[in-house]
Formats: structure tokens, sequence, C-alpha cells
């Protein structure tokens, strides 16, 4: 060391940093990296199918973008569209939030500006996952708010490979939930800043996070009231300050009225039942501030006791009596299903089955919390503890927020998103205090071990200090061993996280992949199929049957009209598909030929065993048909409260459409070696009823794997003509007419002459006539009449004008 | 004043038309086709035509044009003409190539259209020679019934002539017709003629005057799917960092008889041959040797049936369109591929570079009505000039590209009714200063400079207002 020059380690100590430095510095980088994974563990699918838009709402917000940036905003904003619902259409632009389709194509304007060669749909692709990583850093600055920049940087990380939170932003899963959950926690983050500092400057930013919240998705209803329960509980404990004040006024009525600039949303925030919540407590912070006034005015307490009392009622008085009056008369609309539904569990399945066939609508099962959420499940709790222990109004949010979360993570799957950011920043809290704890201790102790060492012979004072430490050897041990053990469960956490991500949230649902014989991998990519056959072979105003699940994927793949879609908003108009679904085909024809249909498609999966097909669905289309029409009656459809399929099925099962254009012709395919043809796959029996014959509607198309399945809706026929088209001379149909012939010798008067009239009206009357005579001479039915009398009789009873002395050529 | 003188050049040009008329017409009474023999291929949807003709000058003045003549309705559907000549005796002969270009007789009967052949050594007085002349015809054979069922085989018409169309006396000639399958429906007889096998022959027939014509019509099986690129947009675009990137942009059509009814996919797939026989199950791209990253997509995503097998002399990409195309079903879809760009860059003596490149379509057995090929010069190029083998539209175009300021110069090229025939390479000269190819990393290096000089500058500069 003594040899080394001076100079050197000079300047070797200006480079080196102060520790402050390197703390950030070291913050920053891990930060930088946290972000970049919250990116790069979504790509999962990307690399392993393709950069594609998933599943089925994401069709409809890519369709949507697709038109904002060909046809601008204005235009997106008055779009009415043709295409969807027919014949109802669909006011797009006043029935979506806009939030996401416009930041996708800001995003893209920005890279074309750039010059960066993208194309939209990558763009749309990669948008969750930025947001994702966007999210990371404001869920860092949340820690910092609430705890310490540790507890952040930890909530940083969790949150980037948060299962719960990876299935709603993995690439290609383009919907609102993967822009909204970076508002909602960025609105909870700038809300929680306004509370604690009071500025003005914070809770107009929150205001302005609270409308991109609402542009981008229904969920910010969560915000509207949770932050008023908030402001409750604090002023209940006591805790009202004149910054709660400042941040909760400025963000309310801000954001009241930016978020009425949503078309969808309009003026629900004073006409709502939802929404009432937050005005209520708007107003008890008037009550409350002009009290605090009243209260610094007078000096006596009795008389302000006193005078507490009589403005507390009138307040709730007055506030009473304007509810109900509003409720009344109708100008404050009573709560929606939706928001009953999440009330009371078991509301949907009784009274909506729409929402109940909705599998993220289902009550959450406790594998998936566990699933989604692994060892925050109970860190969840210990972080709950710190809060308490260190309670302010950021600790008191973030508690709020957990539990009220929880709850309604409880009570549909789909919300366990909304819980993740908290129950990820409350676990932080338990990692990292925990952690900071144990190393505290651990250290200390270093400390004193190295100044025992390097000082050699201690005084009194160390040896001492060294005795007070060896009282409690334990407690080292014990710190390194629950080091460790956080360590190792936060390992066990990245890896089944990386698990989770890979196996179970990276799959389109528009491609299916399996593996075959040889363990190499299997594409199914009839859906893709199908649509783009519509797309490319059918009229372009073609209008296209299907359940609602595949509605958006048709419009936005096949480019072709259909009658129902995902945006469930008409009970009816889908109930009617599910009527015609399940009804016989000669009953169900007249709903399709009603609703104008072209083509009919399902989706089948007995070849492949795909098991969510429409057998599987089809109880959904008995339920919600049935619920609007009762000729629709479940039991027809149950053998012993079950649906099948096989041969002891019941009879409407077996001939009702869905049956039959899903078996069509399938009974006479081999599906798997050592069965039966007829084989289903999918559900595993031989199917009963292998004759299928169809009626009013013929095969179009059915895709390699059969998994889509396309039928034609035949035009209607030309009374009693069976085969030809009108015009048409076909010799074989006129049997009919060959048979009148006889009889119209016999008896001439009342032949019933209508059948064979209708059969050659579309032919011109010598045609007709010339084409009954190829018909008498192919001699049908082997009589021997007089041709050209009963010829002309005939055709003159058929009101067709023949010079009566026509005859047979030869 | 203006009037008498446009007079003037109308007469000029009328005489000067006249003299020119009369030069032909000396030329074609002078000339003579001692023996002309007909192969006709209909054995895809291509109809190709071999004609020998043996030339002789009956004349006295020497010449070195021959007239071919077509009917209008062929000459519409003509998609190239070549002649050939055999030279040296015996064993040692090679086929040269002779011009041909398309010319236009004002005293044609019929509206017939014309080629004119340029020998390279003029004909003289008594001497004869022997010209192959091969030519395509897309669009030549008409499906009838024009609308068939699943397990219906395609039926088609070709309609020709059993007497070859010449402006010329003929003294001999036959006429052989290959059909795909021995299944003909019928066909027109003009005496001599026969059928044998897959083989139907018209004549001989003997000394025919000048533009004899006898309308033949052929009904027979045509079961080869009739692939046809409707529109096709070819995008070379060159980079000088040693990439050449191709996009091509389909828009395939089945044009056989159309599909009617229900397409069973049970007999499909039990029964292939027997149903669908016509339909289009896939196509063969021939793509350059060392192609990498291929891809094959559509509007709605990544098309996973193709298969690409590459060796040191070429590159055979099989693709599946995602369904059977059968008659009048469509599908768009997109192939692209890089290249290394030394294989088709190469420099002139005069310090300018260019590109040698394939014109055509690489799919095989397709005929494409429109092509445009676009080739995405690097930004800072100029003077572009394309030379091509055969007349096609020009124009210049500008393209944004990543990091583009200026933009990118595209020479576009169109043709119109292209057959595999016309893969033949054609050369686009720029120049280009390799100072333009650091342009983007240097931009790209002072964007990042000037972040992080405006995140030190931020650190270190108190913006606030309060102290």
């Amino acid at each position: 060391m003594a040899t080394m020059p001076a100079s050197a380690s000079d300047l070797l100590k200006s480079f080196k940093l102060k520790t402050k430095q390197q703390e950030l510095l070291i913050r920053v980088s891990i930060l930088c990296l946290v972000y970049i994974l919250a990116f790069i563990t979504r790509l999962f699918s990307v690399l392993r199918y393709e950069s594609m838009i998933h599943e089925f709402d994401p069709y409809f917000n890519y369709r949507t973008t697709l038109y904002l940036t060909e046809n601008g905003f204005y235009d997106f904003w008055n779009w009415f569209d043709y295409e969807s619902w027919y014949p109802l259409g669909r006011i797009v632009g006043g029935t979506l939030y806009p939030g996401l389709m416009v930041t996708a194509v800001l995003i893209y304007r920005i890279l074309r500006f750039l010059r960066f060669a993208v194309h939209i749909r990558e763009v749309c692709v990669l948008t969750a996952p930025f947001f994702a990583s966007n999210t990371t850093l404001v869920a860092y600055f949340f820690g910092k708010e609430i705890w310490d920049s540790g507890a952040g940087l930890v909530a940083a990380i969790l949150i980037a490979i948060c299962p719960g939170y990876i299935s709603r932003s993995v690439a290609g899963s383009y919907d609102n939930e993967g822009v909204a959950i970076f508002a909602l926690l960025f609105t909870f983050y700038v809300f929680v800043k306004a509370v604690n500092t009071g500025s003005l400057a914070w809770s107009l930013a929150s205001a302005f996070g609270y409308f991109y919240m609402v542009s981008a998705w229904g969920g910010y209803v969560f915000i509207i009231n949770l932050i008023p329960l908030y402001v409750l509980v604090l002023l209940i404990t006591g805790r009202y300050s004149m910054r709660l004040y400042v941040a909760y006024n400025c963000m309310y009525i801000l954001g009241m009225l930016l978020a009425m600039q949503i078309r969808f949303v309009g003026f629900q925030h004073v006409q709502s039942g939802e929404h009432m919540a937050v005005m209520g407590v708007f107003f008890l912070m008037q009550v409350f501030y002009f009290l605090d006034w009243v209260k610094h005015m007078l000096s006596d307490t009795k008389l302000f006791q006193a005078f507490l009392r009589i403005t507390v009622t009138c307040a709730v008085a007055v506030g009473g009596i304007a509810l109900g009056l509003g409720m009344v008369s109708g100008y404050i609309s009573p709560w929606t299903g939706r928001f009953y539904s999440l009330l009371d569990p078991t509301y949907a399945k009784d009274h909506i089955p729409i929402i109940a066939s909705v599998s993220e609508h289902q009550p959450t099962a406790w594998s998936s919390f566990m699933f989604d959420f692994h060892i925050l499940l109970f860190l969840f709790p210990a972080g709950l503890y710190f809060c308490f222990k260190r309670l302010s109004d950021a600790t008191i949010f973030i508690v709020m927020y957990g539990l009220t979360s929880m709850y309604f993570a409880g009570v549909m799957v789909r919300l366990i998103l909304v819980a993740t950011p908290a129950v990820c920043l409350i676990s932080a809290i338990a990692v990292s205090a925990t952690v900071k704890n144990l190393t505290v201790l651990l250290r200390s102790k270093n400390k004193v071990v190295q100044t025992g060492s390097t000082k050699g012979s201690g005084g009194s004072k160390s040896s001492s200090k060294a005795l007070l430490d060896q009282s409690q050897p334990f407690q080292k041990n014990g710190a390194i061993a629950l080091l460790f053990g956080a360590f190792y469960l936060l390992s066990r956490y990245a890896t089944h996280c990386t698990w989770v991500t890979s196996e179970a949230y990276s799959s389109p649902s528009i491609v299916l992949a399996a593996r075959g014989a040889h363990g190499n991998r299997v594409i199914f990519d009839d859906y893709r199929e199908a649509y783009f056959w519509l797309r490319q072979n059918t009229p372009q105003d073609a209008k296209v049957m299907s359940w609602w699940d595949y509605g958006y994927q048709i419009t936005a793949m096949g480019n072709r009209t259909v009658i129902v879609d995902n945006n469930t908003w008409n009970n009816t108009h889908i109930a009617t598909v599910g009527r015609a679904m399940s009804s016989y085909e000669d009953e169900a024809i007249e709903i399709i030929r009603s609703l104008d249909v072209d083509y009919v498609l399902v989706v089948f999966g007995g070849v492949t065993g795909y098991s969510s097909d429409d057998i599987n669905k089809f109880l959904w289309m008995v339920r919600i048909g049935g619920g609007v029409f009762p000729v629709i009656k479940e039991p027809d459809y149950l053998v012993n409260g079950e649906y099948r399929v096989d041969k002891g099925a019941a009879p409407k099962m077996l001939n009702c459409l869905m049956y039959k254009l899903c078996y069509y012709r399938f009974g006479e395919m081999l599906t798997e070696y050592g069965k039966p043809p007829g084989y289903d796959r999918a559900r595993g029996v031989e199917i009963g009823n292998k004759d299928v014959k169809l009626e009013h509607l013929e095969e179009a198309f059915t895709t390699s794997n059969w998994i889509v399945r396309i039928y034609r809706v035949k035009p209607p026929n030309n009374r009693c003509n069976i085969h030809g088209q009108s015009g048409t001379c076909n010799p074989q149909n006129l049997g009919v007419c060959l048979d009148l012939l006889g009889l119209v010798d016999v008896n001439l008067g009342n032949a019933p002459t209508k059948p064979c009239c209708s059969l050659i009206e579309g032919l011109v009357d010598l045609e007709g006539a010339v084409c009954l005579c190829t018909a008498v001479r192919a001699n049908v039915l082997g009589i021997h009449i007089n041709l050209s009398i009963s010829l002309s009789l005939l055709l003159r009873n058929c009101e067709r004008k023949v010079a009566t002395e026509y005859i047979c050529g030869p | 004043m203006e009037a008498p003188i446009r007079a003037r050049e109308a007469l000029g040009f009328i005489l000067f038309s006249l003299l020119f008329s009369i030069c032909r017409s000396s030329s074609l009474n002078h000339l003579l086709i001692s023996n002309a023999e007909r192969r006709i291929d209909l054995s895809s949807h291509i109809v190709k035509v071999f004609l020998t003709l043996k030339v002789e000058n009956a004349g006295s003045t020497p010449t070195s044009e021959v007239l071919l003549s077509f009917p209008p309705t062929q000459a519409d559907h003509l998609a190239t003409v070549e002649a050939l000549v055999t030279k040296g005796k015996r064993k040692k002969t090679t086929l040269v190539r002779l011009d041909v270009k398309p010319t236009e007789l004002p005293d044609a009967p019929n509206d017939a259209k014309y080629f004119t052949i340029y020998l390279a050594n003029p004909l003289k007085s008594g001497e004869s020679t022997t010209i192959e002349v091969l030519y395509l015809l897309t669009h030549s054979q008409e499906p009838f019934p024009a609308e068939i069922a699943q397990s219906e085989s395609q039926l088609v018409y070709y309609r020709d002539s059993a007497l070859i169309l010449s402006p010329y006396h003929i003294k001999q000639q036959a006429t052989f017709i290959k059909t795909p399958s021995t299944k003909v429906e019928s066909f027109t007889r003009v005496e001599p003629s026969n059928r044998a096998g897959t083989e139907i022959k018209y004549g001989p027939y003997e000394d025919h005057p000048p533009y004899s014509f006898s309308p033949i019509l052929i009904h027979f099986e045509n079961n080869s799917p009739f692939a046809v690129v409707e529109e096709l947009v070819r995008e070379v675009e060159i980079s000088h960092w040693g990439n050449l990137q191709v996009t091509e942009q389909y828009t395939l059509v089945h044009a056989g008889a159309r599909h009617k009814g229900v397409f069973s996919r049970v007999d499909y797939q039990s029964r292939p041959t027997l149903n669908g026989a016509s339909s289009l199950r896939y196509l063969l791209a021939r793509l350059p040797p060392r192609v990498h990253s291929v891809y094959y997509r559509d509007e709605i995503g990544n098309i996973s049936s193709s298969h690409l097998r590459t060796d040191s002399r070429k590159s055979e990409l099989e693709i599946e369109p995602r369904y059977p195309l059968f008659g009048g079903w469509k599908a768009t879809f997109v192939i692209g591929y890089g290249l290394p760009l030394q294989d088709f860059l190469f420099e002139t003596s005069d310090d300018r570079r260019y590109l040698n490149f394939t014109f055509g379509c690489p799919l095989l057995e397709t005929v494409v009505d429109k092509l445009t090929v676009k080739v995405v010069l690097p930004e800072g190029s100029k003077d572009p000039s394309a030379v091509v083998p055969f007349p096609v539209e020009q124009h210049l175009e500008t393209k944004y590209s990543y990091l583009d300021v200026v933009g990118r110069t595209v020479v576009v090229m169109e043709k119109k009714n292209l057959v595999p025939a016309h893969n033949s390479h054609f050369q686009v000269y720029y120049t280009f200063k390799p100072i333009f190819m650091l342009a983007e990393p240097l931009m790209l290096a002072s964007a990042f400079f000037l972040f992080f000089v405006a995140c030190v500058a931020y650190l270190h500069i108190d913006l606030s207002i309060r102290k």
C-alpha cells in the first residue's frame, strides 16, 4: 500500500463515490433493471408464437385503434359501427373507453415522427408491457412515499413479475387493463402524495391521473369509491387536516369535470348511484371545514357542541332527502347489476346469466390466489402488521386499498388484477422492514467485531460490549437464517412467477399449440384460417351469426358484420342468438332469416379435443336464451341434470341447431385409433346422432382441424320447387305435373293444379310447355296420355298463355 | 400560318406511311413459309406454343424482317414472344435469340396484331431459314362449366385456329395440341385431324393463302390449379450495411371454374384425388440461394404452413395458403426475406453501383396480372436509372424508413401480364457516397449524447424558485 504512488490513490479517491451517490447509483441501476425485466418477462408469447393480438376483447381494441389511425380522432369519436350488432349497430365512440386507443396511437405517431417504421400492430402488442414497466416505476415511488425507498424498490421488483398483473399485461394482451393499472396506481400515488404534502400541484396531477383512468377503464369506479372511503376513515379517526381538504376537493372537482369529457361516462358522476359516495364525502368535507372554522371562532365549547349537533343533523338530513328525491325522481340512477354482483357474489348467478357465463367473472378459488400471488399471500398480513405499527395517512391508505381490493378479488377472478398492486406494496413493506431489521442486527454486530479486532487489546468498554453481544448468540445466527429464508422465498417467488408467465399467461388463445406424438410442436391455426376465409371469400356485406364470444374476432379478422359480439350491452339480442342455436332447425331458420344472416359459424373441438368449444358453452346459450324466451327450457336438454351428447342425450339436444352444426358429417369421421367413427375427443364419447341432415343450411367451410365450421344459409326455396332454381327447366321435378296430367284426363274440373303451376311459374310461357313436353317424353311415371289436349288444358289451368293448339314436338 | 404547316406535316406523314406500307407489302409478298409446325402445350393454365417456321425468300430483294400475326383475342393474352434461330451446321448448332417487336400495320385484316422478327442476317433472294418461335398465352382456357362442385373435375375450352394465322403463304403446316390428360370431351374436326392419347393432331394442310383461319374449339379436362396473382408488389430495399430486404405482397386467386355449393372437409380429407382435384393446395416459390429470415404472413398474422429448403444453388419455399383455394377463392399474403447484398450489388467501372435482381414473380407456374417492382435505394443515392429487358412503365417515389431525414429514392417499375418466363434480370444503376452510411448511427449517438448532457445539466441546475 505504501509503495503505491500518492497521485494514483488520489485519482482513485476522486473517482470513488460518496455513500449517498453510491446508493443513488445502485438504486437507479436496480430500477433500470426492473424496468427492463418487467418488459421482457412479458415477451414470452411473442417469442413462442408471434407478435399478435390475443384473445377476444383486444381484437376490438385493435380494430378501433386501426380505425383511429386511419381516420383521425374526430371520426373515431363519432364512429357508428355498422359491422357489429346487426341490425342495431353500435355507437362506438360513445360506448368505449378511448384511453387505450389514444395512448397507442400517440405512441405510434411519436415513433413515426421519429421515423421508426413500425406498424400499429407492433405498438398495440407492446403497449401493455410498456405500461407494466411504467407501473414498476410508479410502484417504486409509491413505496417510497408510504414507507421508504427500500420498500419502494422491493415493491417495484414484486410488481414487475407478479403473475396477477402479468395475466393482463403480456405482450399482445391489448386490453384496457394494461394501461388502467398504471393509471390506477399513478392516481393513488399522486393522491397520497397530495395528502401528505397538501400541495395543489400534486392534487392537480391526481385529477389528471384520474381522468386518464376514467378514459381507460370502467374500473375507475373503484377509485371514486375508495378515495371517499379513505377520506371518511381519516375524518372518523380524527386525522382531518388542511392537506386532506386541499387534496380531496381539488381532485374531486377537477377529476369529475374532466371525467365528464369522456362520452361513455358522461354525467354519471352526478347522476349515478355508484358515484354518490364521493359527492356525499365532498359535502361532508365542507361541513367539517365549516365546523372547524366555527370552532375556531367560538370559544365556548358548550355552544359549539350544540351547534355541532344541529349542523350535523341538518347536513345528514339534507343529504338524505336530496339522495331520496334524486332516487325517486329517477335523476340518480340506481346501482347497476354489475355493481350489485360485486357486492353480492351470488347475485349474477341468479339474475344475470350473461355475467355469470364469463369464466373471469366467477368467484375466485383459493388455488388461483396462490397461483397469482404465491408468497405475497402470506407476506400481505405481515405487511399489514407493519403498516399498523407505523400508522400514517399514507399507510392507512394502502391498508384500505389492500383490504377492499382483496375483498373484490375474492368476488371475481378478474379483480385479482386490481388487488395486485396493493398486495405487492404491502408485501414489499413486510419484506423491506424484515430485511432491514435483520441487517441492522447483523451490521451492529459486525461493527463491534470489527472494532474489537482492529483495536486489538480492548479497554473495559469494549469488553463489556462484547459481553453484552455474546449474551444473544442466537440472535445473529437466527438473523442470518431468517435472511436466507427470506431470500429463498423470494427466489421461489421469482421462479414461480416466471413459470406461471411462460406456462399459463402467454398463450394467445387464437393459435393453439399442442405436443405431437414425437414431441414436436403442433399448431392449430384454425381460427385465423376461418376468419381469413370469411374475409376473402364471402360477400363484403355478409352477416355472420355466431355465439357472442367470437364477435370481436370476426369483425376484426374476418372484417364481416356480426349479429352479437363481446360487448354484451343487449341481452335480448344475445338471447335471440342463443334461442336460434338451441332450437330445432325449422324454428331456428325463421330466427336466422329474420336476422338476415348469411353465414353461421360454430366452434367445435370434437376432432382435436379442444374443450372450450360451443358444445361446452351450450348450457349458457340455453340459459341466456331461456332467460328471455321461455320457449327454451333448460330441462329439455338435460338428462339427469347434465348435458350429454352421446346416445343417452335428450332428444331435443340431439336435434337442436348447435348439435347439428357441430356434428354434421362428424359420424363418418375417425378421430382416434381404436375408437368408433364419430368419437368426440373433447367430451370422450361417441356421439348420439350420427345421421345429421341439414335442410336450410349447407356447409360452406370447415377448417383443417374442424375447430371452426361455417355454414351458409340457403336462400328460401321457391314455393314447392324442390331443387332447381326458378326459371330453369328441370324435367325431373315435373313429376307432379305428370301426375296431374293423368288426373286431368280423369277429372278436368278440379284438379289440384297448384303445386304444378308454381313449378312452371318461373318459366316463360312457351318454355313451360316445352319443358313439360320433355318431362312427358322422359315419361317419368310411365303414363300414356293424350298429350296435346291435356297439356294445353293444364297450361290454361295455370293461366299460361299458350296457343291452344300447341303440340309437343317429336 | 399554323394550319398550312400542320397540313404539310400531315401530308408528309401520310406519304411516309404510304412508303412504309409499300416497303412492308413488298417484304410481305416475297416471303413464303415452306413448312410450319406448331405444338401447343395445354398441360397447365399457361398455354405454351412452339412454332417452327421455315421461311423462304421468294422475292428478288433481300429482307431481314419476318412478320408474325395473331388474332386480336390472342394478342390480348399474349405474355411473351420469343424467336430463336439455329446457327452453325450439324452438331455445332447454337441457338441465337432474335429481336421481336410489336408492330402496327394499317391494313391488318380483322384487327390482327403483328410482331416483327428481325433476322440477324438479311435473307437473300431464294434463301431460306428456320425460325423457332415460342409464345405464351395467359387466361386462354375458359372453364366450362363455369361453376363446378367440389367433386367435379375442371373442364375448359381452348379456342384457336387449325390453320396458322400468317401474312404469308404457307405451303405445308401441321398443329399438335397436347392436353393434360386423355379426357377430352370434344374437339373440332378439321380434316385431316385425329387424336391419340393426350395429343390431337391437325394437319398436315397444304397450300393455304395468307390469313387463312379455321376456328377450332377443344373441350378437355384440366385439373391443374389456375394460380393467378392479380396484383404483386415487390419491394427490394438496399441497405449498404450488407442486406437486401425483399417484401412481396400477393393477391392470389384461383382463376379456374368457380366453386359452387358445399365445401366438405371430410370429403376433401378422405378422398383428396376425387374431391377438389383442381384446388390449389400449395405453391412453390424459387428464391435466390443464401436467403435468410424468411417470413410468410398476411393481414392477420403469421401463416404457419410453409417449408423452406435451401441448398447452395437455390432456395425453395413451399407455401400453403391458410385454406385450399377453390375456383374463385382468393388469398392475400406477404412473403419477405433477406439476402446478402454482395450477391446482388455490383460496382461499375465509372464508380456507379448497380443492383442486379430478377424481375418476375418467384412462384412457379403462376400468371401475374399486374406487377410492381419497387427498388428502394439507400438514403442519399443519386441519379437512379433502371435497365429492364422488356418495356415497363417507370417512375420515382420517395419513401421514409427508419431514421430517414430526406427520404429514400424508390424506382418503381410496372408491368402487366407476366409469366415465369419474365424472370430475367434487371439492373438499377445509381451513385452513392459511403459517407451517408454513417449519418444514421451518428444521429443516434448524438441524440443519446444530448440526452445524457441534459440529464447532467438537470442534476446540476437548481430550478426552484424559492431559496
